[in-house]
């Protein structure tokens, strides 16, 4: 069963847009095919691999299970939008620690980071773990992301 | 500059109709350089504007290299233009990379079958097979450079050298840009087929070996790398299709005229397999997926329990008659008959899933009269022309023009074009909209392609001194080389040794899996010595080290990784440590160190060392983090990682029943040192994934005396060993 469609205001990346969906429709799927912000992936479509997250008022959110009907004036930032000047300290980091390979869940990943560095700004490994135990990497760079977290966590961001 | 004695004449070279040479052509002012076996190939690329070619030059001195390889994380994005930079000695810095274009009769790699050449980027042969190619190519582009800055500077080629995008001319202290040689550039009349000795001393290469970044890092890191799902086009509309949990099942939709009045239903396109629907958006697509009312038949996969499969393969394997020879060294029969003791132990496989993060899909649009094609695609590539593209829309390969994106993970899944097939099948159905064609995760996995189910059945003997004096090896299973490549054991000097493959079918599709035979099939072979071993009282060490005593490549990666892991040193207390050696195109000997928690079965592994030798490295770094993705996949199907058949129904559907290994199960070290060698480059991509099964299940031997024979090691199986 399709829900009538319905028009919603979205704050994304420090802007407004309005978009026309199904009440129902996943942030991931407005985000991907209607306003071209193709960086936040689709990966299992459960919210368990993390593939898609953004940060929703600041917190890491799996958007292939949040339905547009529930963010209502709350801010939405995407990988396009976490480096207000150039790179986000995360994504420089992981350039530094050549974290990525296929790179297919690495928007993801960098998403979940940044929300936990900036609600522990000097995490432990058992932090990192629990922060990031979200995100499926098959590539298999997790030491990476972890050395990158780390650094990016001395860098101070 | 030196120059063979037989140089390749510009006419003698357009008549050449074998081996790799290289032409290069003027247009306009871009110098081209193509690299072709077939003359009229070669001018049908020049009558193309924009021309196809390994390298572009503009005036500003910006250098593009196209890479012929697909990019799924190995990094070819980097290496092969990186090796054709060396010999260009061209800047850097002021190279921008793009991929080739598709055509496999001027990019192809001869390096898989003489006189072939074949776009394919598979079993870890993408930069030992471009190799030279590269990097002769990047040397030719340079002679072009300097044969023409010889006839502009009025000066014998003899005296010019190059350095970072220049030519230099010392005797009058000239020194030209590349890019400003762009008005200057002209064909020599002949051009010098350059030999390994007239190429670089690798002792002067400034970026080989150098740890270069990989160039599509920061595009992975701010969201604009592009893989093919993120493809938009105008009018763009969706297809998904139902397939099914049961392989080769035919579909019957009962409920059509239903799902045609849903919002947004496009087209319904059946298929043999599959039920196709087509819609407005994605979300329309899904939902009519979801509301399919479909019949499906029995199929040659009913029946089949993939638990209860092996005491059939345990028969197969007990039967007199023989299946196929793989190999046969000595006589193996006498070996065990004059043997002072033999062993015979079954190891068993279940199927594993490929999961590359990114669902397969693709996008395909045919023209308004049906005669051309744009394909949008993450591919490994593969045999058939164009991804089997041009077969389907029943028009001429030179029609389809094939745009590869990034790969979002390959893992071998992306070797089989089933997906660009069925996507080019339903743009032809909608001719002229594009079409996007994504499989759902629950797609992916249940329609899977998996590495196929086996058993290994070996067995051995040894003399009165403990010395293996015969190895025989019976793969059980389906899909051909899938299951029985990699049962040889070149590096080890045993005299009599046997390996065969017993075929059984199951109608379960399959597919190469990163390492394909290596995973299965060196975890039985590295487990077997060590339990011959741990039978005979030897050190796994010892052992190997005199099995490898023919072959000093193997045995300097074995002595390097004790010395890395402190091999003969006992680890603390509840934890041991596991050896394994595996060759694939690179030699590696990996050891880790485990521990296991006797109430839960859980293992946890600790550390990993690897000594590897690739041959020359091209990047060092990269080479490191393969070894250690390569690990982690492996731990990842070895604790974790099982598709399970019940009446030829697969179990799984997503990542939440078919788990993978995710940050809290890493190790707290991956660490490679790779030994120094000026041999060519060989593969790395599939050398550390099956290191993993055996090393962990001989460090659980050598902790608790009791062996892991059945893949993967569940909590469940490892509770199971430890009560037996």
């Amino acid at each position: 069963m399709i829900l009538p469609m319905e028009k919603f205001t979205l704050n994304i990346n420090d802007q407004k847009v309005s978009i026309e969906c199904a009440p129902d429709t996943p942030l991931l799927w407005a985000l991907r095919d209607q306003l071209g912000l193709t960086g936040t992936k689709y990966g299992c479509g459960i919210a368990v691999c993390g593939s898609c997250t953004v940060h929703l008022d600041g917190t890491a959110v799996r958007s292939c299970s949040l339905p547009i009907s529930a963010i209502n004036d709350k801010a939405i930032t995407t990988i396009e939008g976490v480096g207000k000047d150039g790179l986000h300290p995360v994504q420089k980091a992981w350039i530094a620690e050549n974290v990525p390979q296929c790179g297919f869940c690495q928007s993801g990943q960098i998403m979940s980071a940044i929300a936990l560095l900036e609600q522990n700004g000097n995490p432990s490994d058992a932090d990192i773990e629990q922060a990031m135990s979200g995100n499926i990497c098959r590539c298999g760079t997790y030491i990476r992301i972890r050395s990158a977290i780390k650094n990016a966590a001395k860098n101070n961001v | 500059m030196v120059q063979t004695k037989t140089e390749i004449s510009r006419r003698k070279f357009l008549k050449s109709s074998s081996g790799v040479a290289l032409f290069i052509g003027i247009s306009g002012i871009l110098p081209q350089l193509i690299s072709c076996k077939d003359p009229n190939k070669i001018k049908e690329q020049l009558a193309q504007q924009p021309l196809t070619a390994w390298v572009k030059l503009s005036e500003d001195g910006l250098i593009t290299i196209y890479n012929p390889a697909a990019e799924m994380g190995q990094g070819s994005m980097t290496s092969l233009p990186l090796i054709f930079a060396e010999e260009m000695d061209a800047d850097w810095s002021m190279v921008k990379v793009e991929f080739s274009p598709q055509e496999s009769e001027i990019y192809g790699s001869p390096g898989w079958a003489p006189g072939s050449k074949l776009m394919f980027t598979v079993g870890s042969r993408t930069t030992n097979s471009y190799y030279n190619v590269m990097r002769k190519a990047g040397a030719q582009a340079r002679y072009v450079l300097m044969s023409s800055a010889a006839k502009h500077l009025e000066v014998p080629i003899e005296e010019l050298t190059t350095s970072n995008s220049h030519v230099l001319h010392g005797r009058t202290n000239q020194k030209i840009n590349y890019g400003a040689l762009i008005p200057f550039l002209e064909m020599p009349e002949s051009l010098p087929d350059f030999s390994e000795a007239e190429l670089k001393n690798p002792k002067d290469f400034k970026l080989i070996g150098k740890d270069i970044p990989r160039t599509e890092i920061p595009a992975k890191v701010n969201g604009s790398a592009m893989f093919a799902i993120d493809i938009r086009l105008p009018e763009m509309v969706y297809g998904v299709l139902e397939r099914g949990n049961l392989h080769g099942s035919k579909p019957k939709l009962t409920n059509e005229t239903e799902i045609l009045a849903m919002d947004g239903v496009v087209r319904i396109i059946p298929l043999d397999y599959a039920i196709g629907v087509v819609a407005k958006t994605l979300e329309q697509a899904l939902s009519a997926k979801k509301s399919l009312k479909i019949d499906w038949s029995e199929s040659k996969a009913s029946g089949h329990n993939s638990q209860e499969i092996y005491s059939t393969y345990e028969k197969i394997a007990s039967q007199k008659e023989k299946g196929k020879v793989i190999f046969e060294i000595g006589d193996v029969a006498k070996a065990k008959r004059t043997a002072a003791k033999t062993y015979a132990v079954d190891y068993k496989n279940d199927y594993v899933y490929h999961a590359q993060m990114e669902p397969l899909n693709a996008v395909v649009q045919v023209a308004e009269d049906g005669g051309s094609a744009e394909v949008w695609v993450g591919s490994q590539q593969g045999m058939d022309t164009k991804l089997g593209v041009p077969k389907i829309l029943g028009i001429a390969p030179e029609n389809v023009n094939v745009h590869l994106q990034y790969l979002g993970g390959g893992f071998g899944r992306r070797s089989m074009n089933d997906f660009v097939e069925e996507c080019a099948y339903l743009a032809k159905e909608m001719t002229p909209l594009p079409v996007k064609l994504i499989w759902t995760r629950e797609d992916d996995v249940t329609y899977g392609a998996f590495r196929p189910l086996s058993l290994q059945r070996l067995t051995a003997s040894t003399d009165y001194k403990g010395n293996i004096t015969s190895f025989s090896h019976a793969v059980v299973g389906d899909g051909g080389n899938l299951v029985a490549s990699a049962v040889a054991n070149d590096h080890y000097d045993i005299p009599n040794q046997f390996a065969e493959w017993r075929e059984a079918s199951n109608g379960i599709r399959l597919k190469h899996w990163r390492a394909v035979g290596h995973g299965p099939n060196k975890f039985a072979i590295e487990c077997m010595l060590d339990e011959i071993a741990r039978d005979q009282g030897l050190d796994p060490l010892d052992l190997r080290r005199k099995l490898m005593a023919k072959a000093p490549r193997a045995l300097a990666t074995l002595e390097k990784v004790a010395e890395l892991s402190n091999w003969s040193t006992p680890s603390d207390n509840g934890r041991a440590k596991g050896m394994a050696f595996v060759e694939h195109g690179s030699l590696g000997t990996g050891v880790c160190e485990i521990s296991v928690d006797r109430s839960t079965g859980i293992i946890k592994v600790h550390h990993f060392w690897i000594a590897l030798d690739a041959g020359v490295v091209v990047q060092p770094d990269n080479v490191k983090a393969q070894m250690e993705g390569g690990i982690i996949m492996g731990m990842s199907s070895v604790l974790k990682e099982q598709i399970t058949i019940v009446n030829g129904r697969v179990q799984q559907s997503n990542y939440h029943d078919y788990n993978l290994l995710r940050m809290q199960d890493v190790p707290d070290s991956i660490e490679t040192v790779i030994l120094e060698s000026a041999e060519v480059p060989e593969g790395v991509g599939e050398t550390a994934t099956p290191m993993v099964a055996c090393a962990i299940a001989n460090a659980f031997l050598r902790l608790t005396g009791k062996p892991l024979r059945h893949l993967p090691f569940s909590p469940e199986r490892v509770l199971q060993a430890l009560n037996s």
